[in-house]
């Protein structure tokens, strides 16, 4: 049945916290207090919220890279490991922090409380079922895009303030690729936001559930590239060459301990779920799954979403090989950003027909769809080969068996990694 | 199956270009005069018969009046393996001509020479301490290193063995 | 270092020199087996094998064949679980979370447990003996081996599929710490690193020894000569252990494991059972086996005593790291770290 408009309708929380708004009012209150309160009550929801899904998530993620590992996770902290996070966040409470002496101690001191905060501001905007966005912002897209960027300066600040040459190598290798990666994740998203009109989150939510289809079968290519994209802002692997660490113990955050070093760890965490959230509003339909909104709470699907999203992003974790930090802007610069480009283009070219020519959505988006998934495919394919990618020349190639002694089988030097 | 070159027959072919290089010549070994020896092992790596263009082991050993150096070297291409030695005149300052131009492969393994023996290798481009650090006294793979008067290193009889005492060593007790 | 680009490099070593070369001209020559386990303490019969057959060589002892093919099997067993930890932690250097690394070990492990079966350890085995081997493999140990070896093989099959075709590690390894085979060749290079350019040289076709002569087995080599063909090589090499354990396993005969010695170089102490003196003729012996790192020798120069006059370790790591300063001068930090990894070293051996 339709969401009832009582505040004790759970399914959508935002009726209760408007009863409660109603009922400070008509306790006689200034018309600022009841905004106050209900924000700080959702603050501190969602606040709540993050922290213990992070917790739970330690675990998640170690189990299930123990899994892939072949091995079992941490089972010895509590009922089968759960109490894990836990575990480690007293420890990190705990422990001395360290702060060497010849630090720039306001920076050092700042850069971990500029990380933490925005990502958590980041989450004012998004939607986690109907009434629940803490601030519906009309430009709440680019309230994402600019927070984000502010962990650029926290990273820098931390590896600068450490005094240690390899801390700055990981806050410099950090800002560069933050620069090529901000580029693609804008483009990525203006693709949705183009053919959505509008930079509300819950109006791209709502076109997703007005049309009945996820945006990720229309744009494919731009819901890749922004995973992508994501994946290297938070310095997650495959792209964590700033805290890689067989190479350079831990990049940015090496000087930190304790509690400090609990806001960088927190601080990817919260990004990370920032990041699925906003994958899940722009690209998979947010909180709404095709009417059963209606039956589940709103919330417990975004929820869902969002954690099968962050089981991708382990899973990456657990596979793939860590890329060398110029390859990774080679992969933004020449190859991402020319494949947005042409998203761009045919996304706007499908938008100024439909919108000119006034077609009904139901026959027009298949085949948006279909020209989409077909030019992403190909594009991915040709301009790979282009680039010198699949080719024969840089495939796999097993060892040379041979029964010759003495034979010199030498043939000169393959190319670079590209 | 790899042949051991007979120490005589290297001396042969060398004593054909270097009439006075060679000093001794025994099945195992080619004693080579020192003043020649980066000519003979240029020698050694470029001829066609010998062809030894791969420098097994260079190694030290402390004779108690001189010290030996000891090179082992192969031929790919003809598979066989040989070995020179060449000695030091004096034991407290050795001076030894370098092979690393000629085989690269011996940079660091006389790098060890020095630092252990205290073999100076004349010659070798960065001529370190590697596995001790700078400022260490002594060569401790020596024999006389760090002992009693009178004591050498050494084992003189097996654990257990009643009552043989070698001439010439310490009072080693197992 | 310029920004990521490294100018100079400098090897800084003997954090783990233990003296051994002094320390073994105090103890008996069976008293110093153990030693060659620690040397290289990955590949610990091989090591121990090197050093038995130079004093072989020395004394001139036959080993019977029993001892001929055990020795090689082990050899054979050890070279796998060495190369798993090799081009798993290669992997690692190249960025991948440890996963590769979790499911070599794993392979190892059950090597490892073969070994324990064998002579009671896993990793410093100390199971060779001058003149043969300490004892003889238990009933359950060839069964044993026969059920690894059904299923290693697809094993190392899968594991060249997804890391020698994956598009991230070639890109992190390819072109990375190239070396020509003139130079191998000239650095005094062996094992993998001197196949992975080009050169076909592997001691156990050019000098057999143990059981080699009897068995079929290719040489592996690579063609360019950088990270990524030595870690071919090494999985390559993987596969062929795996076939030569496999006709070790049919062609082992019966028979003593351990070399009558004449009595003129040994005399028992006291209790029959009691460890026999060895006193080699004077002289000198150099004997070299392929290791997983390359050509490990033992010099030895004996004086008639029961302890060695002395007594050089031919420690492939500590060569192999010659050209380490030419490979990473130019290169990336990140890819200083594959250059090492590629060598494969065990610091064990290059410090002594």
């Amino acid at each position: 049945m339709p969401i009832l408009a009582e505040w004790y309708d759970f399914r959508d929380l935002g009726n209760a916290m408007g009863a409660l708004q109603d009922q400070i009012l008509d306790w006689g209150a200034p018309d600022w207090v009841p905004y106050v309160v209900s924000g700080i009550i959702a603050v501190v929801g969602i606040l709540l919220w993050l922290l213990v899904s992070q917790i739970i998530f330690i675990w998640i993620e170690r189990r299930v890279i123990g899994l892939m590992h072949n091995r079992i996770g941490p089972n010895r902290v509590g009922p089968m490991g759960l109490l894990q996070g836990v575990a480690d966040a007293i420890k990190l409470l705990l422990k001395e922090a360290v702060t060497a002496r010849a630090t720039d101690k306001i920076l050092f001191w700042a850069a971990p409380i500029a990380i933490f905060i925005p990502a958590m501001v980041v989450f004012a905007v998004i939607p986690f079922g109907e009434g629940m966005v803490l601030s519906d912002l009309n430009v709440g897209v680019l309230f994402f895009v600019a927070i984000g960027s502010i962990n650029t300066i926290a990273v820098f600040a931390a590896g600068w303030s450490s005094n240690n040459k390899f801390a700055l190598i990981g806050a410099m290798r950090q800002i560069a690729m933050l620069i090529s990666y901000e580029l693609v994740q804008v483009f990525a998203i203006l693709g949705v936001v183009i053919m959505v009109g509008s930079m509300r989150m819950q109006d791209l939510v709502g076109w997703q559930a007005d049309n009945d289809v996820w945006m990720f079968a229309i744009q494919p290519l731009a819901l890749v590239a922004f995973i992508i994209a994501g994946l290297v802002e938070v310095n997650r692997s495959p792209a964590d060459t700033s805290e890689a660490e067989s190479e350079l113990i831990a990049g940015f955050h090496t000087e930190y301990s304790g509690i400090k070093f609990g806001f960088f760890y927190a601080a990817e965490y919260f990004a990370t779920f920032a990041l699925c959230g906003v994958i899940v509003t722009l690209f998979l339909g947010g909180w709404t799954l095709w009417g059963v909104e209606e039956w589940v709470p709103g919330f417990l699907i975004f929820l869902t979403k969002l954690y099968a999203v962050f089981f991708i992003f382990i899973w990456a974790r657990g596979t793939l090989p860590r890329l060398r930090i110029d390859q990774l802007m080679t992969f933004s610069w020449k190859f991402l950003l020319e494949l947005m480009f042409v998203n761009i283009l045919v996304v706007g070219l499908e938008t100024l027909i439909w919108r000119e020519q006034g077609y009904d959505a139901a026959t027009v988006l298949p085949i948006f769809g279909v020209i989409n998934w077909v030019l992403a495919i190909g594009l991915v394919f040709l301009w790979a080969r282009m680039l010198g990618h699949g080719t024969p020349r840089t495939a796999g190639k097993r060892a040379t068996l041979t029964q010759e002694l003495g034979a010199i089988y030498y043939e000169g030097a393959g190319s670079p990694g590209a | 199956m790899t042949k051991f070159l007979d120490g005589q027959e290297i001396a042969h072919q060398i004593e054909q270009k270097f009439p006075q290089a060679v000093v001794d010549a025994q099945p195992e070994f080619a004693m080579i005069e020192a003043d020649k020896l980066i000519d003979v092992c240029t020698f050694l790596r470029d001829d066609d018969d010998l062809d030894f263009t791969f420098l097994n082991s260079l190694t030290a050993v402390d004779r108690l009046d001189t010290f030996e150096i000891v090179y082992h070297m192969t031929s790919m291409r003809l598979n066989h393996l040989g070995s020179i030695k060449t000695s030091t005149s004096e034991r407290e300052k050795p001076v030894v001509p370098s092979v690393t131009f000629v085989w690269p492969g011996a940079h660091l393994q006389e790098r060890e020479a020095y630092d252990l023996m205290g073999i100076v290798f004349d010659g070798h481009p960065d001529l370190r301490r590697i596995f001790l650090w700078e400022g260490f006294a002594g060569w401790p793979l020596r024999k006389d290193y760090l002992n009693m008067p009178g004591h050498m290193a050494g084992l003189e009889r097996f654990p257990g063995e009643p009552g043989k005492k070698l001439e010439g060593r310490g009072n080693v007790d197992a | 270092m310029d920004g990521e680009k490294v100018i100079d490099a400098e090897m800084i070593i003997g954090y783990l020199h233990r003296s051994m070369e002094k320390l073994a001209e105090e103890r008996t020559y069976t008293q110093n087996i153990p030693f060659t386990d620690r040397t290289d303490y990955l590949a610990a019969m091989t090591g121990n094998l090197a050093y038995v057959m130079a004093v072989e060589k020395l004394m001139e002892i036959d080993v019977p064949e029993r001892a001929h093919w055990l020795r090689t099997i082990m050899a054979e067993l050890q070279r796998f679980a060495s190369h798993c930890m090799a081009a798993g932690t290669f992997a690692n250097d190249c960025g991948t979370w440890q996963t590769p690394v979790m499911h070599m070990i794993r392979d190892r492990e059950k090597i490892l447990d073969l070994f324990e079966m064998a002579c009671g350890a896993r990793l410093t085995t100390n199971y060779m003996r001058i003149g043969g081997v300490s004892r003889d493999i238990p009933p359950e140990f060839l069964p044993a081996m026969a059920t690894l070896l059904k299923e290693l093989p697809d094993r190392v099959s899968e594991y060249e599929d997804l890391l020698l075709d994956n598009e991230i590690i070639i890109a992190r390894s390819r072109g990375i710490a190239v070396l020509t085979a003139e130079e191998a060749i000239a650095y005094s290079l062996s094992g993998p690193m001197l196949r992975g350019s080009g050169v076909a040289w592997d001691l156990r076709k050019a000098d057999p020894y143990a059981a080699y002569d009897k068995v079929e087995f290719d040489i592996a080599v690579g063609t360019n000569g950088d990270a990524y063909d030595r870690f071919a090589v090494r999985m390559a090499e993987m596969l062929q252990s795996l076939r030569i354990l496999e006709q070790c396993a049919d062609m082992i005969t019966e028979g003593p494991i351990h070399a009558r010695m004449s009595t003129s170089t040994v005399q028992p102490v006291g209790d029959p059972v009691a460890p026999l003196v060895i006193r080699p003729p004077e002289g000198e012996a150099y004997a070299r086996i392929e290791s997983p790192r390359g050509e490990l020798g033992f010099y030895i120069v004996s004086d008639g005593g029961p302890a060695p006059y002395r007594f050089h370790i031919r420690a492939p790591s500590f060569i192999n790291l010659t050209p380490l300063k030419k490979m990473t001068v130019g290169a990336t930090i990140a890819d200083a770290v594959v250059v090492l990894g590629s060598v494969d070293i065990v610091v064990g051996e290059v410090d002594r």
